[in-house]
């Protein structure tokens, strides 16, 4: 009997204390002296795995050199990790901001979690979600949510000025198109088309689905009277194409999507190394960048991380995560970290920001919040022993509709593996 | 008649299922589990017990098959997603929208007509085999559809799904409220639960335990064997088709990763942790699976809570065979063993 009342009372006791600490976590969230809480979502398992490691990275970087401050309120992090799948992201934002009571999300990485967080944004008041990289273009472009935030460019304007290029400059009439077979390619592929068919060019192309191992019959439906092969894949995907196209003989001249050429595909060891030189790409990034702001932003991320399992140069998502992390402690810093208001004057700040990202191009929001900037041309050349992506060429603050009348690009549809933007206007 | 229900019975009793405790017993969790969303945070009502309930309505699909029909099916998450994505495709306001228009109240039967027919085809399919056959025909049919979905984008929008299935209004209250959610999910639960532990004690549940323990001689006695393996593989893919209505409803839409091999793996990690042995095995084990899936990366290293969530997995199983069912029978076992001056109660 004794036993049972200790029991009781420890239970009761353990209850209070409990209550205790979600009241005591939730009170203070208004109080200027409270940290804020930001929860980071990227994917620590699953296909893009070393990307979601880099975003952390380069979002860590940034916060240590600010004193994990921003506007006078010291800065909490909890971290959390999907696998690239809606739903598995989705459960994860859920935990953070019902469980972990966090201020806003910076994330998530891929494209079909992004969409499930926006639609889960719909459902809160006083929250906030910046992406972190994901590059759906749907996100923000058709049906967006008030408290959604992009200050990336997506995966359709990345490929402003390459369809152009290689129909013009290289002169290439016909390419094929390899590409994942969901929604992150399907705005990377939108965008290349709509430059490259516009200039009389004709494309094939081969979709399979995301985490396919073996591509040995996409290589072999590759046409032989394409001059040059865009491959528009990612993360351990790209990987295992760019392998087994190496190890098929195959010799097109390669055009990249922007998580292609990128360090995550350059840093790994294979025979597809040798192809990629002087494959040309287009995207927000590159590792060699003539510009003061980049160099200084590489050099702190290698001084940080060279001997922690950072990459040679920081990769896309880490920079995409980097510039996430940097607009949220622009606008706490201008808003003198106030999130009373559920946050009303904290998204105001942050639908108002001009910054220049790492690269040194300038960023601000549409009115879908959805980032406008600048996107640069690359090719791959050797420096120093290393395959490295160097800018060669650049487009000025490219919006989502890649300069196309807003009405008119809706009125294309949402890009798919029907809709691919390959339209003729000969 | 009689005897032959009178043997089967037997059998039942000696693997240990004391059928005076369980009704009590879950009366006990059911009002338990009625009260409890008063003084736990909303977050474990809905994310940790409801979505625990959700995954064990699945689990117990498996359980039910493994249990009384000895057929280990690793087709039951497929056959849950064949439910949510009916009822994804025919709803209105989902998208994109594909038929759209159709309400829930006709959407939600067609999904669960889906799933039990599903469920016939793949008991039908699999018919003629046992045991590691039979898990590797399901597998087959599991990660078919799972691919087959994934590439088709006509119909069920490829990798990315359908998003936007709010779910149905119930009692004019939205289904997004977590506490309509939870306490629809726990109704279905208990009616699902109290419809397993009645159709095992029909005829036609006994002459599937009889299947499980002696197909030779069931058959002998007359009963169309085969025919009573689909039948179960019908129920279990309507047991099924409402975790995954209610899966989706959850999730706000569905997407092949939902019915993937990762989550048709789970369901069968949770089965198993729980125990195959009754059917509130399944609950147990999907409770246990969903806490570690949550906290898991706060206990342990962000980049490796995988590690820690398998090596539990792992132990619960080396400790006990049978899953935590199982240490729980030995436990009373222990405790029953103490009063020595007790008779034993049933003999082994």
């Amino acid at each position: 009997m004794d036993f049972r009342m200790d029991r009781r009372k420890l239970l009761l006791g353990a209850l209070g204390a409990g209550a205790a600490a979600t009241t005591g976590l939730r009170m203070p969230a208004y109080a200027q002296n409270a940290p804020i809480r930001i929860g980071w979502l990227a994917t620590l398992e699953g296909p893009f795995a070393t990307g979601g490691q880099d975003g952390f990275r380069c979002m860590q970087m940034l916060l240590e050199e600010n004193n994990n401050q921003a506007g006078g309120r010291r800065i909490e992090v909890v971290r959390e990790s999907s696998n690239a799948q809606a739903d598995v992201a989705l459960a994860r934002a859920r935990k953070l901001i019902e469980q972990d009571n966090v201020d806003m999300i910076l994330g998530p990485l891929s494209g079909a979690e992004g969409i499930a967080l926006r639609d889960y944004s719909r459902t809160l008041t006083g929250k906030t979600i910046i992406n972190g990289s994901s590059g759906a273009s749907d996100t923000t472009l058709r049906n967006p949510s008030p408290n959604f935030f992009r200050f990336n460019t997506d995966g359709t304007q990345w490929m402003a000025g390459l369809g152009n290029y290689v129909r013009r400059t290289l002169n290439v009439q016909e390419v094929a198109v390899v590409a994942g077979d969901y929604a992150f390619p399907y705005a990377q592929v939108f965008g290349f088309s709509l430059e490259f068919c516009r200039a009389g060019g004709r494309a094939t192309y081969l979709w399979s689905p995301l985490g396919t191992t073996d591509y040995s019959s996409i290589i072999a439906r590759i046409p032989r009277s394409a001059g040059a092969l865009v491959v528009i894949h990612g993360g351990s995907d790209g990987l295992a194409f760019m392998t087994q196209y190496a190890q098929a003989g195959g010799n097109l001249p390669l055009i990249g999507g922007s998580i292609m050429a990128d360090q995550s595909m350059l840093s790994a060891r294979g025979p597809h190394r040798r192809l990629m030189v002087g494959m040309v790409s287009a995207g927000p990034i590159a590792d060699v960048h003539d510009d003061p702001m980049w160099n200084d932003f590489v050099a702190r991320y290698r001084r940080r991380w060279s001997n922690q399992g950072g990459f040679a140069s920081p990769s896309i998502h880490g920079f995409n995560f980097y510039t996430a992390q940097q607009a949220a402690l622009l606008a706490l810093n201008e808003v003198r970290g106030d999130l009373s208001g559920n946050q009303a004057a904290f998204q105001r700040a942050l639908s108002g920001l001009r910054f220049k990202n790492a690269m040194g191009a300038d960023v601000h929001l549409d009115h879908n919040r959805q980032a406008v900037s600048d996107i640069f041309l690359n090719r791959i050349e050797e420096r120093g022993g290393q395959a490295a992506t160097v800018t060669f060429a650049r487009a000025a603050q490219v919006n989502q509709t890649l300069g196309v009348p807003e009405a008119q690009f809706l009125a294309l549809g949402a890009p798919s593996r029907d809709n691919t933007g390959c339209i003729a206007t000969s | 008649m009689s005897e032959r229900t009178g043997a089967v019975r037997t059998g039942l009793a000696a693997r240990g299922v004391r059928s005076a405790w369980v009704l009590p017993a879950s009366l006990a969790l059911l009002a338990v589990l009625l009260v409890l969303p008063a003084v736990i945070p909303p977050f474990f009502t809905a994310n940790i017990l409801g979505r625990a309930i959700v995954f064990g309505i699945i689990a117990m699909s498996m359980t039910f098959l493994a249990t009384y029909g000895g057929f280990v099916s690793l087709a039951q998450m497929m056959v849950a997603g064949i439910a949510g994505y009916t009822v994804a495709v025919l709803v209105p306001g989902a998208v994109p929208s594909i038929v759209g228009g159709v309400p829930y109240a006709v959407a939600i039967p067609l999904g669960l007509l889906a799933a039990t027919a599903m469920g016939l085809l793949v008991g039908a399919i699999a018919v003629r085999t046992q045991g590691i056959y039979l898990l590797m025909i399901t597998l087959a049919l599991a990660v078919g559809v799972h691919l087959f979905i994934q590439t088709n984008i006509a119909w069920f929008n490829g990798y990315e799904g359908i998003r936007n299935v709010v779910g149905p209004e119930i009692l004019g209250l939205p289904f997004r409220n977590t506490y309509v959610f939870y306490y629809t999910a726990l109704v279905v639960a208990a009616v699902l639960y109290a419809m397993v532990l009645y159709v095992v004690r029909t005829p036609f549940g006994l002459a599937l335990q009889g299947i499980r323990d002696n197909v030779r001689r069931v058959n002998a006695l007359g009963y169309h064997a085969a025919l009573h393996r689909i039948a179960a593989f019908g129920i279990a893919g309507f047991i099924a088709g409402w975790g995954g209505l209610l899966a989706t409803f959850y999730n706000i839409g569905i997407s092949p990763g939902t019915i993937g091999l990762g989550a048709t793996v789970n369901i069968l990690v949770m089965a198993v942790i729980g125990g195959l042995g009754h059917p509130i095995g399944a609950f147990i084990g999907a409770l246990i699976f969903v806490v570690f899936d949550t906290f898991a990366a706060d206990l342990y290293d962000r980049d490796r809570f995988n590690t820690l969530i398998g090596a539990i997995f792992l132990a619960i199983v080396l400790v006990s065979p049978d899953g935590v069912l199982g240490i729980a029978r030995r436990l009373g076992r222990l405790l029953q063993r103490r009063p020595a001056a007790q008779p034993a109660e049933a003999p082994r």
